[in-house]
């Protein structure tokens, strides 16, 4: 079967494209799956560094494109995860170096040898999105419970729902389950009700995220905290599995503090 | 314990429910924003529609859409000058 080619894109930066991209792409890859992640960000490159592969990157995807050089050799194998494969951006090229056609030339090229094809997308609406929508068949959008991250996001789902894109499924990223108690963060259940798509998976604010760029090693590969967890129950449905959402409130850490200052605030739990 | 709860934070409804809202009304202008261009089309296809039943001023049409707080409405403003009698067919 020909690879399902997934675009992930926001509108908005700074969201958590990359980390998404990076995370769910080992996810798919470890659990068997033989993945191509395409770093779209002409010029502003970030996924090698994301994915800790920016040391063997040779060739990018404007090279096979030009037919500078071959597909396999602009490839960059990771040896941590078998069938993980990053095939990375050009950082000296702009956005206007390629077009949708050669954009959906490449993946075309590429899904026989593949389950899956993951493609970063820059954040905008202009030409970057529309070339890394362009080859996919489907998307991911990834918001934060900000009202600037969530309006960009409409705006996107309102672009990919006109391409044809679908299913177009949303990743909530950097939720903090405490400030949603406090009644300080928009809920999961709020931004679902203005955005009324699919949800894929909530992914909670976590130090590790951090730690896994400074390292650069997803956390899926190591799986020792709640936004790892959460990445893998995103590619587990993207497989087709049945996961339940993770209970974030158990994850939250709730200091004594925040306990008295519920108590006395009277805020119900949600 | 008012002044307890006010230290503590009770005084304050939680920013969320602003956001909401915020969110809310943000959305609808922004679904329902529409280009110069496609604005022109359709009131260069109202005209056509009217013409067919009246005489219309072309020169003083006013059509804008209407943003207030919770909703945005098209209004038309399109001064008549005389309808036409007779049946639709009978112009055209």
């Amino acid at each position: 079967m020909p690879a399902r080619v997934i675009v992930v894109t926001s509108g908005k930066g700074g969201v958590g494209k990359t980390t998404s991209t990076a995370n769910i792409a080992a996810a798919l890859a470890k659990f068997g799956k033989k993945v191509a992640a395409i770093d779209a960000d002409v010029g502003l490159r970030n996924l090698d560094v994301i994915m800790g592969l920016e040391n063997r990157v040779v060739y990018n995807f404007i090279d096979v494109i030009e037919k500078t050089c071959k597909l396999s050799a602009a490839l960059v194998k990771d040896k941590r995860v078998p069938g993980l494969y990053l095939l990375p951006a050009a950082q000296t090229r702009t956005k206007d170096a390629v077009n949708p056609e050669q954009m959906v030339a490449l993946c075309e090229e590429m899904k026989p040898d593949f389950d899956f094809i993951l493609l970063d997308c820059p954040a905008g609406i202009e030409g970057g999105f529309k070339n890394a929508a362009a080859g996919a068949d489907e998307a991911l959008v990834v918001t934060t419970p900000e009202i600037p991250a969530v309006r960009d996001a409409d705006r996107i789902i309102g672009m990919l729902e006109s391409m044809g894109k679908s299913p177009i499924r949303l990743i909530i990223n950097r939720l903090r389950p405490n400030m949603v108690q406090d009644g300080d963060m928009l809920a999961k259940d709020d931004i679902l009700d203005v955005l009324s798509i699919e949800l894929i998976g909530v992914v909670p604010e976590d130090e590790s995220v951090i730690r896994a760029t400074n390292n650069g090693e997803p956390m899926t590969m190591t799986l020792d905290s709640p936004a790892a967890q959460a990445y893998l129950n995103i590619a587990e449905r993207i497989l087709g599995r049945e996961v339940p959402l993770m209970d974030l409130e158990s994850y939250a850490a709730r200091g004594l503090f925040s306990s008295i200052k519920r108590f006395f605030s009277g805020k119900r739990k949600r | 314990m008012g002044f307890l709860s006010k230290f503590f934070g009770g005084g304050n409804d939680g920013s969320s429910q602003k956001a909401k809202d915020r969110l809310k009304i943000v959305l609808i202008h922004d679904r329902t924003d529409i280009s110069p261009q496609l604005l022109d089309n359709l009131r260069d296809e109202i005209i056509d529609v009217l013409a067919k039943y009246m005489d219309i001023d072309t020169r003083k049409i006013e059509i804008n859409l209407d943003h207030d707080d919770n909703a945005v409405a098209l209004v038309a403003n399109i001064p008549i000058l005389r309808i036409r009698r007779g049946k639709v067919n009978d112009i055209t």
